[in-house]
């Protein structure tokens, strides 16, 4: 397994002495992969992902993005290259009057030379969707554009991993699928490794591993299918199954021969296939 | 409220002015600016004139927005006008109201003070007219670079002006949406006195404060994650460089400041 990010007894507190945010976590992320993190409010979901660039700095453990420590401040700056972030207010994260400006602003950072910038920045805004707004004014677009022109900022750095902090959690539905269509798209056929952390159930559901925080660390890891199937633990969490999985979790109930099934498409070809 | 929100109120073109780099845009200003207050006389108040109707057609803005700038500064313009009629006493009266006297050296200074602030106002106008906030404020950073030497955050300035030109359209809408929030429980934010009316803008400007500072507080991450590091190494999209006109535009501006300066000399006796 070719992994890109791994985390080893990773702890954080917020203030010195204080409560653990995230305690003992230890995980790794394959590279190209296509995961999920999902937990309630307080889980520590976002403060693992701000350990995975250097925002955050572990109390205690060790963070390492493609073999370099995070902590080792002489990487800072490749591993945030490296691992680009998507923050979950799409305002606050725009610092340019203009489109093209915003998401030049990374590869000003990086000191790319100014010849290369037009090229990278027109692949990126295409790859996220937005090259026919690339001159308008970011107040101007929806929360859902906003958000894809946050993605393209960071694709211009050509990152190897983005890592997505809610960034549909302040979206319309219609904003939430753009955003969760593009980072699909980018991960197959970019093989970026996308790490999306969320607490909609029902977006967990498209992705290839799910990983289930509480209180500070690890609860379930594993495919939507096998995290699904155990309903309980999850409602323990404070957790909900999407739609459709609980419907098929309750036929299951009332002895249906039915497999868990995650989308309505599913779903209804089980069900056809049995009772026609 | 976004709609007559003008400030940094850019005219989009493709005039000679607009495709001018923007530092010396501001270089011509400054030059402008000392052009007017070198004019002494009425009669060498004609140079900057003709240099602002010329300026004003090769820009190709309408004349409108030119002088809608100026609204605003009606008041003001009314007080030093004013003002400078009966402060300065001079020995020809044109007209004695007894307990104070207009004088033609008083009539002269005043319009020529009002004058300089009408003209002050419209070139600087023209500048943010032609220039998008962008280049602005790199054309800014730049020719103030060279204070880096004495420890000037010329880089910082500049980053901060694009941040608060960035964020005023999404301050009035953040505005707008606890003003309505308030309303709708009852706070009036229009009637009453002066100080009642002040009062009832505590609770707009309390959250509005402490979202400001939420938001400044992300941004900053979202910059660190993009590896913002200040100024030191950091390249620029824009890459700005003079052309053949923008060296014909310093001529230009020399030129005007000469002329006034030797048109004031010669009508200083005039007067």
């Amino acid at each position: 397994m070719d992994e890109i990010i791994r985390l080893e007894n990773v702890s954080y507190a917020y203030e010195e002495d204080g409560p653990r945010a995230v305690e003992g976590l230890n995980l790794s992320f394959e590279r190209g992969s296509f995961t999920a993190v999902l937990g309630h409010n307080g889980s520590g979901k976002s403060t693992m992902a701000k350990l995975m660039n250097g925002l955050f700095l572990p109390t205690e453990g060790r963070v390492t993005v493609d073999g370099m420590d995070t902590a080792d401040e002489k990487y800072t700056w490749e591993i945030r290259k490296k691992a680009g972030m998507i923050f979950q207010n799409p305002d606050n994260q725009l610092v340019a009057t203009v489109v093209t400006d915003d998401v030049a602003f990374g590869l000003e950072n990086l000191g790319v030379p100014p010849a290369e910038m037009p090229e990278r920045i027109n692949w990126a805004l295409k790859q996220a969707g937005m090259a026919e707004h690339a001159f308008k004014a970011p107040h101007l677009l929806s929360g859902g554009q906003k958000q894809r022109v946050a993605i393209a900022g960071v694709l211009a750095m050509r990152p190897e991993i983005i890592i997505c902090d809610e960034a549909t959690a302040m979206l319309d539905p219609q904003g939430r699928r753009e955003v969760l269509s593009v980072m699909e798209k980018l991960n197959r056929e970019q093989g970026i490794t996308v790490i999306w952390i969320t607490h909609f159930m029902e977006e967990a559901v498209r992705f290839s591993r799910l990983i289930v925080m509480d209180r500070g660390s690890v609860a379930m890891d594993g495919t939507p299918a096998e995290v699904f199937s155990d309903e309980e633990k999850l409602e323990r969490m404070h957790l909900r199954l999407p739609v459709m999985a609980r419907l098929s979790m309750k036929l299951r109930k009332e002895n249906a021969d039915i497999p868990l099934c995650l989308t309505a498409e599913d779903l209804a070809r089980e069900a056809e296939k049995r009772w026609n | 409220m976004l709609d007559n929100f003008a400030f940094g109120q850019y005219y989009p073109g493709t005039s000679v002015f607009h495709r001018m780099d923007p530092r010396m845009k501001i270089i011509l200003l400054i030059l402008y600016i000392a052009g007017i207050f070198c004019a002494g006389t009425l009669p060498s108040f004609a140079v900057p004139l003709l240099f602002m109707v010329f300026s004003i057609h090769m820009a190709a803005v309408p004349l409108k927005m030119v002088f809608k700038s100026l609204k605003p500064l009606r008041f003001i313009l009314i007080f030093t006008f004013v003002l400078n009629l009966f402060f300065l006493q001079g020995e020809r009266v044109l007209l004695d109201l007894g307990f104070a006297r207009i004088t033609r050296e008083g009539l002269v200074n005043a319009v020529l003070y009002a004058l300089r602030l009408v003209f002050l106002v419209m070139g600087s106008s023209l500048l943010t007219l032609t220039t998008a906030p962008v280049p602005l404020t790199d054309g800014l950073e730049r020719l103030l670079s060279p204070l880096k030497a004495i420890r000037f955050p010329a880089h910082e300035m500049a980053m901060m002006m694009t941040i608060a030109l960035r964020f005023i359209p999404t301050l009035l809408e953040e505005t707008d949406k606890i003003m309505k929030a308030q309303s709708a429980r009852g706070a009036d934010f229009e009637s009453g006195n002066l100080i009642q009316r002040a009062k009832a803008m505590v609770p707009l400007l309390v959250p509005l404060f402490v979202s400001s500072f939420r938001r400044a507080g992300e941004l900053a991450m979202a910059m660190e994650a993009r590896c913002y590091h200040g100024g030191e190494g950091r390249t620029r999209l824009h890459v700005l460089k003079m052309a053949r006109r923008d060296y014909i535009a310093l001529a230009l501006g020399i030129v005007m400041v000469a002329l006034t300066v030797a048109l004031s000399r010669l009508t200083a006796g005039l007067i």
